[in-house]
């Protein structure tokens, strides 16, 4: 049939399964919307306050429900808003397809109003970009940037579409959904070698992130575990992979990692790495990094392998896959001596743990665990609320916690939070901070406006708490800018909005606050009031080892 | 630091170059030339990059360049397995005293002279990048005016071809 390229867009839209698409208009995507407008009864868009808020509500919405995200935005500031949003994607490995239009064919490259050369701003940050330049390409660029957004390791992909292309009519045959690329195991050669490497370690440890969600392989993680009597420990992305109460568990690694977690990698001699890479924040010192442990590196993304940190053995291939082979060459053996100390470090940990009554952190959170369901998505904002977050959040279910890990992205929270809720039909849970609240709170509008159900518990301390600590303890406590004081009084500021919300200055009314949130229909925030001077600890200072680890401080202004 | 010569086939699209070297620059590789141009058929363009570095950056060059959906298929080429080429143009000046001591030593290394004036000579020469370094290191005794070099190219000896190369 005979469609102008806005129709294709959208109709290439649903063939690819979507149900839920984020954006805002203007000028050069007004066709497009038209289109959106005649299909509304086959796909949802929601409005949000700001490009922004739209890109990381896409990016929550595809981190819960495994699928692409779509987020859609005008040409020039329209396509520049989305950057963050597109990066964060990028440094996370989530799914994504960017649509912008922009001017037309006739008129790019002259300046135009509001045009952008968004394909070259987003160059380093998309897995691919197209330029769309006739109508015919149209819906195979749409068909491919899917497939790639979504095959190997996933990413973002951005389409810019000039307005004459929304505009040209061309022959659209519909098309079935492309299957993926086929996902393959690593060499054979190279699983050989690995499970040479593992049967013959004495204390292995189990590292794994975000490339295990995507996977889809906790199963085989676990089974792997249980065969070289291991512990798992994982990146920031990889939380809510396995559930929190998981025995064989240690929780996060990295500068505020568990103690036991971070302990056990340090201690290892060997390293099964799944799906994750070596960030900075994981091996702080990469010199002094876990030197007594040979690493076997399993990631579908080759480069990953030996990029920062050397592996004796790296196998580029499908996690799921690839564990499925190399568990019919492990042995069974169990570990008594590795466990013992496993347990030890568990229990210096234990020591450690911070069990202050009150309005601590830890409280808050644990508070927050007691109202969770399995379904429930948690996102966060970015700073110590994250941390303290990734640290104590209790998970029962993949693919709940929503998190800006490798951008470190403050405002992402609200976005996220609103496509998460989406995207589980369920209401979501917000952890910020005063600060990254500030970013984008404007999507308070969003929520408001289609009454999606989202808590959000401020972790409310009147300063930027995470720099304020680093300026604590290697800036001599000059806190520079990080001072906020703004006195929101964020109930007026929700009700202002049409939402509602309360202050809660006790962990019972804390309780009491959440049991009214979950019990109602729409946003509400919870102003958490914490002392500015709290800490996130453990702490690996920047270019620290374990050596260096920082447990304990007295520190009270 | 080592020197390694990659052979990549590429879509011959719009902008496709720039999305190589675009990786090459945000990942800070040390590229010391590089060349393109179309290949056996329109539809694919050859990019030949040569790089200094350690193994493990060659290695990270080559498993970025797989991850641009627009590259088709990569070789590496050993110096003892291909030939390699590269095509200089070289401006010297001109005079009395010096005139004899250029041609001899452009003789001896089979530069030819492609234009010529009473101010100055323009030699071609066409040979390793390695000979290229060293008539050039000859020519700084005189009065070099312009220099414009194309980089290496290569092929592989024998009969296999890039395009046969399957990736994963």
């Amino acid at each position: 049939m005979l469609l102008s390229g806005a129709d294709i867009l959208v109709e290439c839209l649903i063939e690819q399964g979507c149900e839920t698409v984020f954006g805002y208009p203007g000028g050069q995507i007004l066709n497009v919307y038209d289109s959106l407008y005649t299909h509304q009864d086959r796909i949802t868009h929601i409005l949000t306050a700001h490009e922004q808020g739209a890109a990381h509500a896409a990016d929550g919405y595809a981190r819960v429900t495994g699928k692409v995200g779509v987020v859609i935005s005008t040409s020039g500031p329209g396509a520049t808003n989305l950057v963050t949003g597109i990066a964060n994607a990028y440094l996370d490995s989530v799914p994504l397809v960017a649509i912008c239009g922009n001017v037309t064919t006739a008129q790019i490259g002259s300046d135009s109003f509001q045009e952008i050369d968004i394909t070259g701003v987003t160059l380093p940050i998309t897995k691919h970009n197209y330029f769309v330049g006739s109508v015919e390409e149209l819906a195979d660029v749409v068909r491919e940037a899917f497939l790639l957004a979504r095959s190997g390791r996933p990413g973002p992909v951005l389409i810019d579409i000039p307005k004459d292309v929304q505009i040209a009519k061309c022959e659209y045959e519909p098309q079935e959904t492309q299957q993926e690329v086929p996902k393959s195991a690593a060499k054979d050669i190279r699983i050989e070698e690995a499970a040479a490497l593992l049967n013959a370690a004495k204390r292995p440890f189990i590292y794994f992130g975000g490339g295990v969600i995507a996977a889809g392989a906790q199963a085989e993680m676990l089974e792997t575990a249980e065969k070289l009597d291991a512990p798992l420990g994982c990146s920031l992305m990889g939380l809510s992979a396995v559930p929190t109460d998981h025995p064989r568990f240690l929780g996060m690694q990295g500068m505020h990692g568990h103690y036991a977690s971070s302990m056990a990698m340090h201690h290892a001699d060997l390293i099964l790495s799944l799906g994750v890479r070596f960030n900075d924040r994981v091996t702080g010192n990469r010199q002094k990094f876990a030197v007594g442990a040979k690493i076997v590196h399993i990631d579908v993304d080759g480069s990953e392998l030996s990029k920062t940190v050397n592996a004796a053995c790296g196998l580029r291939g499908d996690v799921k896959f690839t564990l499925q082979k190399l568990l019919t060459r492990l042995d069974n053996h169990p570990k008594p001596q590795w466990q013992e100390e496993i347990a030890a470090f568990r229990r210096d940990e234990e020591c450690l743990l911070d069990k202050r009554t009150g309005m601590t952190p830890r409280n808050v959170i644990c508070e927050i665990n007691t109202q969770i369901g399995a379904n429930t998505a948690v996102c966060t904002d970015v700073g110590q609320h994250q941390m303290w977050a990734a640290q104590n959040l209790s998970f029962k279910t993949p693919r709940r916690f929503v998190s800006s890990g490798g951008l470190g992205t403050m405002g992402f929270g609200f976005g996220a939070a609103i496509g998460a809720a989406i995207g589980t039909r369920e209401r979501s849970v917000l952890i910020t901070g005063d600060g990254s609240f500030g970013m984008n709170l404007n999507e308070l509008m969003t929520a408001v406006r289609y009454n999606i159900p989202v808590t959000v518990v401020i972790m409310d301390n009147g300063v930027l708490g995470m720099v304020r600590q680093w300026q604590t303890l290697f800036f001599n406590r000059h806190y520079s800018n990080t001072v906020l004081d703004r006195g929101i009084d964020y109930g007026a500021f929700a009700r202002a909005f049409g939402a509602d919300g309360e202050t809660a200055e006790s962990t019972a009314e804390l309780n009491a606050a959440l049991n009214r949130s979950f019990a109602r229909e729409g946003p509400y925030i919870i102003d958490c009031k914490i002392d500015k001077d709290e800490f996130v600890l453990p702490m690996l200072p920047p270019g620290g080892s374990m050596d260096d680890i920082i447990t304990r401080l007295e520190v009270k202004a | 630091m080592n020197r390694y010569t990659v052979a990549v086939l590429v879509n011959n699209k719009f902008g496709v170059l720039n999305r190589v070297t675009s990786m090459f620059r945000r990942r800070q590789f040390n590229i010391n030339a590089l060349t393109v141009s179309e290949t056996e058929t329109s539809a694919l363009s050859r990019i030949t990059v040569v790089f200094s570095g350690e193994d493990q950056a060659k290695q990270q060059l080559i498993n970025q360049l797989y991850k641009l959906p627009d590259v088709c298929s990569i070789k590496e080429f050993n110096a003892e397995d291909a030939v390699s080429c590269e095509l200089l143009l070289i401006k010297m000046k001109n005079d009395a005293q010096t005139r004899d001591e250029i041609r001899h030593a452009a003789d001896a290394f089979g530069a030819v002279i492609v234009d010529y004036s009473k101010d100055y000579i323009m030699f071609r020469l066409t040979d390793s990048t390695g000979r290229i370094d060293d008539f050039i290191n000859l020519m700084r005794e005189y009065t070099i005016m312009e220099i414009c070099r194309t980089g290496s190219v290569s092929l592989e000896k024998g009969s296999s071809t890039i395009r046969q190369i399957v990736n994963l």
